[in-house]
């Protein structure tokens, strides 16, 4: 199992109320995983927890064999950093940084990531472009573009090669999808398929949009499995 | 270090308000070791007024107010030194020289010296410079006169003039004395020091003008003509101070003594060195309101950056979110606004102090000529230095605010992005 989730409950705060309660949530190593639900399902706070920037409040949340719940925010921190990539939703770029220099950023924080980003190219950033190329990005006219004048589709097919940038053993991608067009969704998911199945990640996909549920491996609807809304919809019915 | 990096590249894209940012730093670093060096230099300048003289001689009296009439030519004598008393002291074994100074007239509100050649010899400032003739020379004849740069500048005076002094240190008609006109000998060069502003004539000529005189005014019916005067016996009757200079240093308490000591008069010798340090002690009050001043322009050239640093945390939430998701701990991002602070501090610094030599170098000619005062252009002192460090302690300090309040940011939001 590359996660693996028991009895867990997670508050934002201490006092306040379970947003997140999930009896099992397994995942297989080289999965690829669509986790859907509205908002307000405990998304975020799922990916949050899996990304060991939060921990629960109860249960366990093993990922790669390490109990992220009980790491140090530091040592979560550093896990972070050699084990994951992580695709957002949008505005993905940092502004002031090259595309190569935002491609090769993670390699910054962690030296496992730049080691094995080492071992495919003999520099990072050559190794930044080849991630490029095959997300068909390498283009001459593009690779010295600011990053601020790249399309939104562009910009997230940059934060991609980022996110696979040393191959971390986890993707995660927080509705990386929901800003570009139908038809380019897809190309994207492939592309991304494509990569993960190279670096052999496991990819988390979140999205709200079933529509695209067909093309993985297996699905999860968080609104179903997550125990904390139920509670709260029978406190309500009472 | 790829933290700096980072850092510098953000500052890079937001070069126009980081460039603002450091030119406030620099403007403030720039006035205030300015401050300091001009503060530094017109003390050393204030304390070298006077050099190369062991004792100032006069009647009895504070050392500060001794010091204000002989040398700087403010304020009156409280009393005079007998020719006689002013004798034996010149003579004692251990002077080397002296030199008498005879004050009471003045020409268009200038004061005049009265004195003896040995005045332009003795007479030092700046630890070893002498008075030097911009034209012509010292005092041959008795009706000549030998006048300050300054003089000369804001009269328009040029040798060979004519000039008439007045009595008294105001310039009042009726007690001119126009019937004994001076020429004007020589011109001194710009010293800086309150030569600059005094009209010299010999000891003779202050006899001369006074002969038909008495208790301050002409005396009726009596006039002497110029010509006249020049056959009469012009031995001074008396002297306002003696500026002297000593074989030996060593003897200069000795001698102090034995002019405080002096039975047949009540006189006073001082240290012209330590009368100079407890004057500027009064009036140092001054530079250390100037100083205080320019400190206050550095706290808010600071407080500038201190803005700016917070005003960008806002808009750049989503990109520590980024940093986040990539790895960054929150002390990374902590690292990264304070790397910033550091980095215009540090430009501010540098960029203020090119700024300052600039300056120095284009003005340094300028405020010698036209104030007499000296500034090296040299390396920052240690003084300055430790300026220089206080203002970068103080820039990391207020870099670590918008620090300190970016990491809390990235520690809460975490990996949410807020736009």
């Amino acid at each position: 199992m590359v996660i693996d989730i028991q009895d867990m409950v997670f508050r934002w705060d201490a006092g306040g109320p379970a947003v997140l309660a999930l009896d099992a949530l397994a995942i297989a190593t080289g999965e690829r995983i669509f986790i859907q639900g509205p908002s307000g399902s405990g998304k975020s706070s799922l990916l949050s927890l899996l990304a060991g920037v939060t921990t629960p409040q109860q249960g366990k949340v093993e990922v790669l064999g390490k109990r992220l719940d009980r790491l140090g925010s530091i040592e979560r921190d550093h896990f972070r950093a050699h084990h994951i990539g992580y695709i957002f939703q949008m505005f993905n770029l940092i502004p002031y940084l090259s595309m190569v220099e935002n491609v090769a950023l993670p390699c910054r924080f962690s030296l496992r990531r730049r080691d094995k980003a080492l071992v495919r190219s003999a520099t990072l950033e050559e190794e930044a472009v080849r991630l490029l190329q095959h997300l068909d990005m390498a283009h001459p006219g593009l690779l010295h573009r600011p990053v601020t004048a790249l399309s939104v589709g562009q910009q997230q097919r940059v934060a991609a090669a980022r996110a696979l940038m040393g191959s971390p053993e986890i993707l995660i991608a927080d509705e990386p999808t929901s800003s570009l067009d139908a038809d380019r969704r897809e190309s994207f998911i492939r592309l991304l398929f494509d990569e993960c199945r190279q670096a052999q990640s496991t990819l988390v996909f979140v999205s709200h949009d079933a529509a695209l549920e067909p093309l993985f491996d297996r699905s999860v609807n968080l609104a179903r499995i997550n125990r904390a809304l139920a509670k709260a919809e029978w406190r309500e019915d009472t | 270090m790829p933290i700096l990096a980072l850092a510098w590249k953000s500052l890079l894209n937001r070069r126009f308000t980081a460039a603002l940012t450091v030119l406030s730093i620099a403007l403030s670093v720039t006035l205030l070791i300015g401050v300091e060096r001009l503060r530094t230099e017109a003390r050393t300048s204030f304390a070298n007024t006077i050099s190369g003289t062991d004792l100032i001689v006069g009647a009895r009296s504070g050392p500060v107010q001794l010091l204000l009439y002989a040398v700087f030519h403010i304020g009156d004598a409280t009393n005079n030194i007998s020719w006689e008393s002013y004798q034996a002291i010149a003579t004692q074994p251990k002077v080397a020289w002296s030199v008498p100074i005879s004050l009471g007239d003045s020409h268009r509100g200038f004061r005049v010296v009265g004195t003896t050649p040995d005045y332009f010899v003795h007479y030092h400032y700046a630890r070893d410079r002498g008075l030097e003739f911009a034209q012509g020379h010292a005092f041959a004849d008795l009706y000549d006169a030998v006048l300050g740069a300054e003089v000369a500048d804001s009269l328009g005076y040029r040798l060979g003039d004519s000039i008439v002094l007045a009595h008294g240190a105001d310039d009042v008609s009726f007690t001119r004395h126009e019937d004994k006109p001076f020429r004007i000998a020589g011109i001194l060069r710009r010293s800086g020091t309150p030569v600059d502003r005094s009209v010299h004539v010999s000891l003779q000529a202050i006899e001369a003008m006074h002969v038909d005189w008495h208790g301050g005014a002409p005396i009726r019916g009596l006039s002497i003509a110029p010509e006249q005067a020049r056959a009469m016996n012009l031995r001074p009757k008396a002297i306002t101070a003696a500026l002297v200079g000593l074989k030996s240093k060593v003897a200069t308490f000795q001698v102090q003594r034995v002019v405080n000591d002096y039975r047949n008069e009540p006189l006073t010798a001082i240290l012209p060195g330590v009368a100079l340090s407890q004057l500027w002690s009064l009036i140092g009050i001054a530079e250390n309101a100037l100083l205080i001043v320019s400190v206050f322009v550095v706290v808010v050239g600071l407080f500038g950056m201190l803005t700016a640093l917070l005003t960008s945390l806002n808009e750049r939430r989503r990109e520590m979110a980024i940093l986040r998701s990539v790895g960054a701990r929150p002390a990374h991002v902590f690292a990264l606004v304070m790397g910033e602070a550091t980095v215009l501090t540090l430009l501010g610094v540098v960029v203020g102090l090119a700024l300052l030599y600039g300056l120095l170098l284009i003005g340094q000619p300028l405020i010698e000529s036209r104030y007499g005062l000296f500034i090296a252009v040299g390396a920052p002192s240690a003084h300055e230095g430790l300026l220089l460090g206080a203002v970068l302690l103080a820039g990391f300090l207020v870099g670590s605010i918008p620090s300190y309040r970016a990491y809390r940011l990235s520690l809460a939001d975490g990996l949410s992005l807020r736009v």
